[in-house]
Order: C-alpha cells, then structure tokens, then sequence
C-alpha cells in the first residue's frame, strides 16, 4: 500500500529528500547491524520515496538500526538514511504516546563502560 | 536628429510565446528618435536580414534596435548586415528579449512589458553611440601547447603537419603523460606503450616541434595573435644538449630510496633519473630534494662517472621570453587523494591500490616486471574486487559530483586482464551503474562478464577492513538483497579524476573561464567545445573534462584545426570598444593601471598648457589599443572619470540606466 502523503510529513521531520538517493547501496553495504534488520538502510531510503511506509512501520528492523549513523558518513549523495529510519522511529513512537526510555531513568540504567555514543544513540532511538 | 529603426523578433515562438511582440513594436515605434519599427518571425534568417538593410537604405536610419535573442548569439550577423547596407556596424544594438526576457518568464504582460524596458534601454544607448573603426593587429605564426600528453602531442604534431610551429612545454622531465603509466588501451586491448612512443618520437623529430620539457609557464601576457609568455625552464642540472642519455648515472648514484613517481610511489628511484626507457627527452634529470650534492657539497658521483660531462650542479632556472598567436590548454587530470575515503583502507594496506597503480602493477616496465603481486608480501592475489564510483559522482563534498567517465570501461579491462593472466583468480566488481557508451565499449565490458566470468555485483563496498593478511570487505549486493562479506586480497579503487593543480593558476593567467569543478570552460558546449571563451585559447583534452584516449585525440586533432585556422590569417580584427583615457582629465594616479589585467595601461610623461599660458609636465594614461580587451574595469576604477570605453561609454550606460528607471 502506498501512502504518499506520510511519505512526504516524513521528508518534512527528517529532512531528508529519498530522490537524491542515486541507488548504489553503500549505506546497505556499510551497515553493521545489516543481517539484523529486515528491511535495510536503502530500502528506507526507497520505501519512503515510493510511499510504501506501513511495512515499514510494522518492522522490527526500526529499532535493529544502531544510529551509528555510517550509512549518513558514507553516502556519496547526502541522503542521510538515518536520518530518515529516525523519522520513521518517531512516526510510530509519537501516536502511541509512549517512550521506551525517559530521561530520568537514565542516571541507574547508566553503565560507566558504556560508551558515550550508545547512551546518545539509545536516546535518539527510544527518547521521543 | 537621430532616425532610429526597430525591429522586434518572434523567433518562432520563442520569444513571441511569452511575449506581445506586436505590442513592443507599437510602443517602441512611439519613442523619441525611432522612425521605423517592425516585427518578424525570425529577425535572423535571410529574409528577415534583407527587411534590416531595405529599412537601413530606404529610411535612411542612423542607429538601428534589435530585440531578439543575446548579442553573444547574432550580434555578429546583425551587425554584418547593418554594415553592408552601409551602415557603420556600431551603430547596431541587440535588446536580448529571449535569454534576459521571455525564457525566464511565464506572465505574458509582465514579460511583454520588461521586453518593452529592454527595448527602450537599446534605444537611449545607441541615441549615443559613435561609429567606430576596427583597427588590424598581426598574428604570430607560432602556436604554444602547454602540456605534453597525448592531447598535446597530438595537438602539436597536427598544427606542425600543416607547417607552423609550435613549441610545447611540459613540467615533468619527459612528454607522454598519463598514457606512459597505463598498460594496455580499451576497448582493443593494444599496448599503450607501443602506440604512444611513436608519437613521442615524432614530436621530438619533428623540425617545427620545440619541446621545453621540465618547464613550465610562468606569465602570459598580450591577446589573441600576439601573446607573449615567459617560460620557466627548471634547472635540471644536467645540459641537455650534451647528456646522451646512456643511463649510466641513474645506476651509479648512492641514493637510492627515492619514490619513484613515475609507478606511482610504487619502488624507487635514484636522486638522478630518467623517469623510463623511452623518455622524450631521453635526459637525465637530478632531483634536488635528494641529491647529496646539492644538498651537502659532497658525492658527485654522477659528475666523475658521466663520459659526456653532461652533469652541471651550478645550473639555475632559466626564463625564456616567446611569442605565440594561440595557447593551447592540455594540462590534463590526475586521480584524486583518497584522504576523504578512509573506509576503503587506502592509507591502512598497502594492498589497497587505486586504478593507476594497478596499472602499473600489471605493466611490463612496472615495479613487478608485469607480474601481478601483492605490494605488501609479493604473493600472488587471489581474490581482488574492484570498486567502482570512488569519489565520483559524489555530492556529500568528500568528492566530485561528475562522472569520471573512464573509470568503467578501465576496471573492466582490468578484470578482464587479470581473468585472462591468472585464471585462478576471482573478480569481483562493484558498479552502481555501468557506463559504458562508445564504439565497441558495452560489447568490451559484455565479455568481461560474459566471456571472462567477472563477478559485477550491482551494490557498493561499504567498507574494507585489513585482517590477518587479508583485506574484509563488506559490501551490499541490491539484486540479490544481500549483504556479501569477501575475504580478498587486493581491492582495486577507481579514484575520480580531476583536472591537474596547474591548471587553476594557469587559467588565472590566461584569463580564460574554468567551472566550479576546475575545468577549463568551452565556448559553446556544443558549438565550439575547443576553444575557450577567450579569445586565442584553445582546449585539448581533460582540461576540459573527463575523457578516454579516442576522444582526447579527435578532441586534440579538432583543437589543432581551429588554431590552424587561427595562424593562417595574416591579420585579425580588433575589437575597436577599447578604453581610452582624456589626458585633461586624468590625474596619473595609477588607479585603472593597477586594475587592468591585461597591462594595456602605461603612463607618459606629457606637457600641457596651463590657464596662465604657462607649461607644465604630467603624468597621464595612455592605453594600447591592441592589447586592451575593453573589459571596463579602469573605467569604474578611475577617480576622475578620464577613463572611458568606446561603444560603452559613461554616458550610453547612465542612458540605459536613466531608461530602465523611466
């Protein structure tokens, strides 16, 4: 099913424009948490430029993304496809009304060993 | 009284879509001084032509509008055709109704009413203007090439065949370029080498063929048919004229650990060097960044062992002064740095080489004798993969938007020459996109896959970590919706090319127009894709673009034919809008002579009488016209206001202004 319209509101939070995507797949190639996911980084980039966004949203593969953010390092073209799976995060996080993480959980769950990008990319995946 | 005629184009629709031309007509037709107006389908064309010179001749007209397309396109025929029904050609002006006017607009009256400002604007200019005379300037029979590749050469050798002369200059101790570096040629496969040093030879025998290699250009001055440029001849150290080239020296010397540019870092080189066998020159040259002489007055090996008593450590750079009629621009590419790609391991293994130095890793005369080794451990590789597209077409600013264009068809003879030679091995090729358009070219990459059984994988190599002796490469497989892991041995980088550092300051210099991307700008994209917009300036090569070997000669023949062209008239004709200065006016303040780049302005030492009858000695301007291009800048520079431009002067422009403001 095509949704067109929650493609666009998804370029609009993102930022990001799907049809600078040139298809070469080096955010698929790059990515560490690949054989995790469903659907992977170049198929977001694809999936919300066609519109075919409640796959996505029903996909496990939301929350499989690390945020390491080397698919965005990487792309030749600057499409950030992070950035978009973030957009897609929020869109399912933000109508359910409910975060996985608050800020003030953070302090006991912090473990010292981890390292400081987990702890900032656990927010950008759970915190709203 | 001015009599004023003007004539409103359609061209076709082009203009008469967006634009009332019937309206422009009537409303131009009611201006101060226009005695005539009229419109036609297309102002350009013989007939519409002959509706210009029957006006000119039967209205006795005095200055005459033409609102159609940009004076870049038919100011030229417009004002031929003023000329022959004797009207002097400088009293034609072009109101650019198309590109300015009716291409960028999509509201008809909106457009109709700038066409009409536009129009109005022509006709307060040339209420002012003054007939002017074209003045001659010869030509220097004598062409210069600035680059000694396989554009140059070819350049070079087609303008001697028709019997001038032309000298080119070349930095590098010999001319051939890049194509000395490269193995075989695609889509035929024939040695680069045994195709290319014929022509280098050539060059050097040929009687109209001055080579300056080792030199480079220091400063142009003068304009189409009359440049002169400085040449910088780099101290080699070594008298050309006597060293035979027996190599003896470049065995003998003690320093050995040299990178050895010419494979590309690859092995070394001795501080003295030719840089291969078949070098044009085939001189020695010292390198004074590691010959112990130069650096601490001791050695001297080469001096006591060379029988020809070539060698000259006292020799300095020399600049030699030369005239030519025409520059040809054919400073051609090199591949990027590979710093912005450290995802490849490019800096981190030794085995992960760029295109070029797989090039010279499979060349007879290369580091390995044309044995296919691992730089690292010299082992045979087993698995190499190629990727594709690294640095082009790349907008993130870690590389160059542009395709490279030449980087497909070379991995595939690369892949396809590694199958052939070493059948054991596994290829596998990474390829957004396969661009291979070309005589012979989609048939040549077919049989890498077809015949050869090279593994082209449509996806893009993520990253390549060294382990263990082996490079991991991790990389996306789209077809197949995969991620692949490959354990290789090498992997093959395809680096953007762009245009060579020299070119930048050389195109300052010349003052010829470069895009954003280095490259040398063309005339016209398509119409005249040799020559630069500057008068004079001809393209040969990559400076111009990305480009393989066939098209950099025809490219090359072609720029040779219209600076041929050039040589064989005796005299050009100038352009009489030139500035010059009013010697009451002007102060001697040095103002537009610091601003002019192109050194027309000198200052002379004149008398001049004062109000009191008695004289006094200043110091005024005095412009050449020859040399002056008429871009304007020392009229805006000028305090005083003493400078000014034929056919565009303070006044028409404060005209034009005055009319846009009406």
């Amino acid at each position: 099913m095509e949704n067109l319209e929650i493609a666009r509101e998804l370029e609009r939070i993102s930022g990001v424009n799907p049809r600078k995507c040139m298809k070469c797949g080096k955010c698929s190639g790059t990515c560490p948490a690949y054989d995790k996911m469903e659907y992977h980084p170049h198929q977001f980039v694809s999936m919300v430029e066609t519109g075919r966004i409640e796959k996505l949203l029903e996909s496990e593969s939301l929350f499989t993304c690390l945020s390491c953010f080397a698919c965005v390092e990487r792309c030749p073209r600057g499409v950030e496809p992070a950035n978009i799976i973030e957009a897609v995060r929020l869109m399912k996080i933000r109508p359910q009304n409910e975060n996985h993480l608050h800020a003030e959980q953070i302090p006991e769950l912090l473990d010292e060993n981890l390292p400081q990008q987990a702890i900032v990319s656990a927010f950008r995946k759970y915190k709203k | 009284m001015q009599r004023i005629g003007v004539f409103v184009c359609w061209c076709g629709s082009n203009i008469a879509a967006t634009v009332d031309v019937n309206a422009v007509t009537e409303t131009l037709a009611k201006e101060p001084g226009v005695v005539y107006a009229t419109n036609y389908q297309y102002m350009c064309s013989e007939s519409g032509q002959n509706l210009i010179k029957d006006a000119i001749r039967d209205q006795k007209l005095t200055g005459v509008v033409i609102c159609s397309c940009s004076p870049r396109m038919h100011e030229a025929t417009f004002r031929k055709a003023a000329a022959s029904a004797g009207l002097n050609p400088y009293l034609v002006e072009i109101a650019n109704i198309r590109e300015q006017c009716s291409w960028i607009h999509k509201n008809k009256e909106e457009a109709t009413e700038k066409a009409i400002i536009l129009g109005r604007t022509a006709i307060a200019k040339v209420q002012l203007n003054a007939p002017l005379i074209a003045g001659e300037s010869p030509v220097v029979k004598r062409a210069l090439v600035i680059g000694g590749g396989i554009a140059g050469i070819q350049t070079a050798l087609d303008i001697a065949e028709a019997g001038f002369e032309v000298d080119i200059v070349e930095k590098k101790p010999t001319v051939g370029g890049k194509m000395t570096q490269i193995d075989k040629t695609f889509p035929t496969l024939d040695c680069s080498a045994c195709i290319l040093t014929p022509k280098m030879v050539e060059v050097a025998q040929n009687d109209n063929i001055k080579i300056y290699s080792y030199s480079e250009v220091e400063a142009v001055k003068g304009f189409v048919g009359n440049f002169t440029v400085s040449i910088r001849k780099k101290a080699r150290y070594v008298k050309e004229d006597i060293c035979t080239g027996c190599g003896l020296c470049t065995e003998k010397c003690p320093q050995k650990n040299v990178p050895n540019e010419f494979n590309l870092g690859l092995d070394t080189r001795r501080a003295i060097y030719i840089p291969f066998a078949q070098a044009v020159p085939k001189v020695a040259t010292i390198d004074p960044n590691y010959c112990t002489k130069l650096n601490t007055g001791k050695c001297g090996v080469c001096e006591k062992i060379c029988t020809a008593g070539a060698i000259d450590y006292t020799q300095k750079d020399e600049i030699v002064e030369q005239q030519y009629g025409a520059i040809v621009v054919a400073t051609g590419y090199n591949p990027i740095k590979l710093d912005n790609f450290e995802e490849y391991a490019y800096s981190q293994s030794p085995d992960v080489v760029t295109s070029l130095e797989f090039e010279r890793l499979m060349n007879a005369a290369g580091p390995t004798g044309g044995v296919l080794l691992r730089p690292s451990d010299k082992t045979h590789p087993h698995t190499i993969v190629f990727v594709q597209c690294v640095g082009s077409r790349d907008v993130s600013g870690c590389g160059k938007p542009y395709c490279s264009k030449i980087c497909c068809m070379y991995t595939a003879k690369h892949a396809m020459l590694c199958r052939e030679k070493y059948p054991d091995t596994e290829v596998y090729v990474f390829y957004i996109d396969v661009r291979t358009p070309g005589k012979n070219f989609d048939e040549f990459y077919r049989r890498a896959v077809e015949e050869y059984n090279v593994h082209y994988i449509k996806g893009m190599v993520g990253k390549v970590a060294p382990s263990g002796g082996k490079l991991k490469v991790q990389a996306s497989d789209l077809l197949n919706n995969e991620q692949l892991h490959i354990d290789a041995d090498m992997v093959v980088l395809a680096a953007a090319i762009e245009p060579d550092k020299s070119a930048r300051p050389l195109a300052t210099m010349l003052t010829a127009s470069m895009d954003t991307n280095d490259f040398f700008t063309e005339a016209h994209p398509k119409l005249r894709p040799v020559e630069s917009p500057t008068a004079g300036i001809y393209l040969s090569g990559c400076c111009q673009g990305p480009k393989d070997i066939p098209e950099t000669v025809s490219q090359a023949s072609a720029c040779a034919a219209k600076v041929i062209g050039l040589l064989a008239k005796d005299k050009l004709t100038c352009n009489p809008c030139v500035a010059h200065s009013d010697e009451l006016m002007c102060n001697g303040c040095s103002s537009c002579a610091n601003v002019c780049p192109y050194g027309a302005i000198t200052y002379v030492e004149k008398e001049f009488r004062q109000p009191d009858r008695t004289m006094l000695v200043r110091r005024v301007a005095s412009v050449n016209p020859a040399v002056c291009q008429g871009c304007g800048a020392c009229t805006v520079a000028c305090p005083s206001g003493a400078m000014d431009l034929f056919g565009f002067s303070n006044k028409q422009i404060m005209a034009e202004v005055d009319a846009i403001c009406k």
